[in-house]
C-alpha cells in the first residue's frame, strides 16, 4: 500500500495536469502582469522600460481618473458593508428561527444570484430608462414628477443607481452564507439562553452573532473584494460614465487595454487591484482576530 | 404580551413578503415584456400580463438575434470546462490527500491562492499568449482560463469529500491486487459523486455567466457565449424591447428551471465554497 502511494512517478502524473493549468493560467500571468506594468507597450511592438512611471501616472494624473475609480469602488464597498450586509444578516436571522415558508423565502431571495449579471444589467437598463422605464413611470403616476431622473446619465445619482442592482443581486448570496451559519448554532445553546429569559434580540446578540463570526468575516471580505473587482454590471449599465461618475478600476483597465492599447498601464491597474484585494483580505482578517 | 407577539410576527411577515416582491417583480416584468409589443410596453399596459402573447419576439431573438447559437456555444464551453476541471481536480486531490510525500500540505495551500486571485490579474498575459498561439476566437480561449480559475474551488471541495472516504477501502483494494489506477478509478472516483455534483453546479454557473473574458477573447459572432450575445443583441434591437426581453428570458430560463428542481443542492454548492474558503 505504502509503496504504491509513495511512488514518485505516480505522484507526479496525478499532480501534473493541475500544476500546469494552475501555474500556466494563474501564477505565471501574475508575474507577467507585474513585469509588464513597468513598461510602455502597445501589445505588439517593442517594450520600453519605464520603471515606476506607470504607477506614478496612475496616482497623479487626473486625465486617467484612477483615483476617481478607486474612490468609486471603495464607496461601493462601503455601501455593501453598511447596507447590503445588515439587510442580509437581518433576513438570515429572521429565517433562521423557524418561520413558516422558510424554504420558499430562502429560495426566492437566493434566485437573483443565479441570473447572469448581463441579464440583470440589461433588465435594470430598462427599469431605469428615462422615458419608458418602470421607475420613472411609477414616479410620474404617483405625481412625483420632480423625482424622476435620467438615472444612469446624471452624475450625481449614477453611482447609487449602479449600486441598487448590485444590492438586489447579492443580498441573497450573503443571506445564504449567514443563514447556513445561523442554522449551525446548536439548539441547546439557544434553548439554554431562552430558559434563562433572554429575548430574541439578546439571543441574536450574545449567542448567534459570536457563533457566526467566521462567516461574517468571509461575507465582509467577499463584499469588499467583490466591490473592488466589480465589472460586469457597470460595464453593461454605464461603462464607467457619465464623465467617470461610475468608473471603477476594472472598467478603466479594460478601457486602457483594448481601447487605447496601453498594455503597460492596464497591467499596472491589474497589479493595483490584486494588491488591494489581498490587502483588504488581510486587514479584515486582522480586525476580526483583534476583536477576540 | 400575547397580542404584542402576534403583532411582531405580522410585521416580520410583511417585511419578508416585501423583499420577496422586490426580488420577484423585476423577473416577472422581464417575463411579461418579453411577450409584448412596444405599444403595450411603452404605454398602455406597462405592468399587466400581455394582452396579446407575442411569441414572435422569441422567434426574432432565436433566429435574427442568434440566441440559439449563443446558447449552444455557452453549453459547449460550460460542459468542456466542467469535464476538464473535474478530471484535473480529482487527480490532483488524489495526490494531495491520499499519496504520501513531503510538501503536500504546502502545495495544497499554494492551490488555495487561486481563491483570492481575481481573474483581472491574468487578463493581459493570457490575452497575449492566446493571441500568439492563435487561440483567440476558439472555444479553447474560454475553456482553458475558465478551468484554471475553477480549479482551486474544485480542489477545495474535492479534498473535503475525499478525506471522508475511509482509507480501509484503499487497503482492501490494494490487497486484492488493484494498481494505483484501479484504486483511483474503481474506488475513489465512484465515491466522489456528491463532490462532482457540487463542483459541477458551481463551475457551470461561473462559466455560464462570465462576461469579461468572453467579451475580449471572442469577437466572432459564431462563437459568442450568452452574456456577450445578449449584449450584442440588445445593441441590435435598441428600440424594440420585446425581442430583448425574450433574449433575457432565454438566457435565464434554463438556470431558473434547474434551480426549481435542485434548489437545495445549488444553494449547498454555493455555501460550500464560501464557508470552507
Amino acid at each position: 500500500m505504502k509503496k504504491i502511494y509513495s511512488n514518485k512517478l505516480h505522484i507526479l502524473i496525478f499532480l501534473l495536469p493541475a500544476l500546469i493549468l494552475f501555474c500556466g493560467v494563474l501564477i505565471a500571468p501574475l508575474g507577467a502582469s507585474f513585469y509588464y506594468s513597468f513598461f510602455k507597450w502597445d501589445g505588439m511592438g517593442p517594450k520600453t522600460f519605464l520603471g515606476f512611471q506607470n504607477y506614478k501616472e496612475l496616482f497623479s494624473s487626473n486625465a486617467i481618473g484612477f483615483m476617481k475609480a478607486l474612490r468609486n469602488s471603495l464607496l461601493l464597498a462601503l455601501f455593501s458593508v453598511v447596507l447590503q450586509l445588515p439587510l442580509a444578516l437581518g433576513l438570515a436571522l429572521t429565517l433562521g428561527k423557524k418561520i413558516k415558508g422558510e424554504r420558499v423565502f430562502l429560495s426566492v431571495y437566493f434566485m437573483p444570484v443565479l441570473i447572469s449579471t448581463v441579464v440583470i444589467g440589461q433588465l435594470w437598463l430598462k427599469i431605469y430608462n428615462p422615458d419608458y422605464g418602470i421607475l420613472n413611470v411609477a414616479l410620474r403616476s404617483m405625481g412625483l414628477e420632480s423625482l424622476t431622473r435620467i438615472w444612469l446619465g446624471d452624475k450625481k445619482v449614477a453611482l447609487a443607481a449602479v449600486f441598487v442592482p448590485t444590492l438586489w443581486q447579492y443580498v441573497g448570496y450573503h443571506m445564504l452564507l449567514l443563514y447556513a451559519g445561523v442554522k449551525s448554532v446548536p439548539v441547546e445553546l439557544r434553548e439554554a439562553a431562552m430558559l434563562d429569559g433572554a429575548t430574541d434580540g439578546q439571543v441574536n446578540r450574545y449567542i448567534v452573532l459570536p457563533y457566526i463570526k467566521p462567516i461574517l468575516r468571509v461575507s465582509v471580505i467577499f463584499a469588499i473584494t467583490g466591490s473592488l473587482k466589480s465589472f460586469d454590471l457597470i460595464y453593461v449599465l454605464t461603462n464607467g460614465g457619465p464623465l467617470h461618475a461610475t468608473e471603477v478600476p476594472s472598467t478603466l483597465m479594460i478601457n486602457m487595454l483594448f481601447k487605447r492599447n496601453r498594455y503597460g498601464m492596464g497591467s499596472a491597474i491589474a497589479v493595483m487591484l490584486i494588491l488591494l484585494c489581498f490587502a483588504f483580505a488581510l486587514l479584515i482578517n486582522a480586525i476580526f482576530r483583534g476583536e477576540d | 404580551m400575547k397580542s404584542g407577539e402576534k403583532g411582531k410576527r405580522i410585521l416580520i411577515y410583511i417585511g419578508l413578503i416585501f423583499w420577496l416582491i422586490i426580488d420577484l417583480f423585476p423577473v416577472y416584468w422581464m417575463f411579461t415584456f418579453s411577450l409584448k409589443n412596444n405599444e403595450e410596453i411603452f404605454g398602455n399596459n406597462i405592468i399587466g400580463l400581455p394582452k396579446h402573447w407575442l411569441w414572435s419576439n422569441y422567434t426574432s431573438a432565436l433566429n435574427t438575434g442568434h440566441m440559439s447559437l449563443y446558447f449552444l456555444n455557452s453549453t459547449i464551453v460550460a460542459v468542456a470546462t466542467i469535464v476538464i476541471t473535474l478530471a484535473v481536480a480529482l487527480m490532483g486531490t488524489f495526490a494531495l490527500t491520499r499519496m504520501v510525500w513531503k510538501g503536500r500540505k504546502t502545495l495544497n495551500k499554494f492551490f488555495m491562492l487561486g481563491l483570492t486571485i481575481p481573474i483581472h490579474a491574468s487578463i493581459v498575459p493570457v490575452y497575449v499568449t492566446l493571441s500568439r498561439l492563435h487561440l483567440l476566437n476558439t472555444y479553447w480561449a474560454l475553456i482553458i482560463p475558465y478551468s484554471a480559475f475553477s480549479l482551486s474551488m474544485a480542489i477545495l471541495v474535492c479534498t473535503g469529500f475525499m478525506n471522508e472516504i475511509p482509507r480501509e477501502l484503499d487497503e482492501a483494494a490494494c490487497i486484492d491486487g488493484c494498481s494505483i489506477w484501479g484504486i483511483f478509478f474503481r474506488i475513489i472516483v465512484p465515491m466522489m459523486k456528491p463532490a462532482v455534483a457540487t463542483v459541477g453546479i458551481y463551475t457551470f454557473l461561473q462559466c455560464w455567466n462570465e462576461l469579461m473574458f468572453a467579451n475580449i477573447f471572442i469577437s466572432k459572432t459564431e462563437l459568442k457565449t450568452l452574456p456577450v450575445g445578449v449584449q450584442a443583441l440588445s445593441g441590435q434591437y435598441t428600440t424594440d424591447w420585446g425581442p430583448i426581453g425574450a433574449a433575457l428570458v432565454l438566457a435565464t430560463f434554463p438556470t431558473l428551471l434547474v434551480y426549481i428542481f435542485l434548489s437545495k443542492s445549488i444553494q449547498d454548492s454555493f455555501a460550500a465554497g464560501a464557508i470552507k474558503g
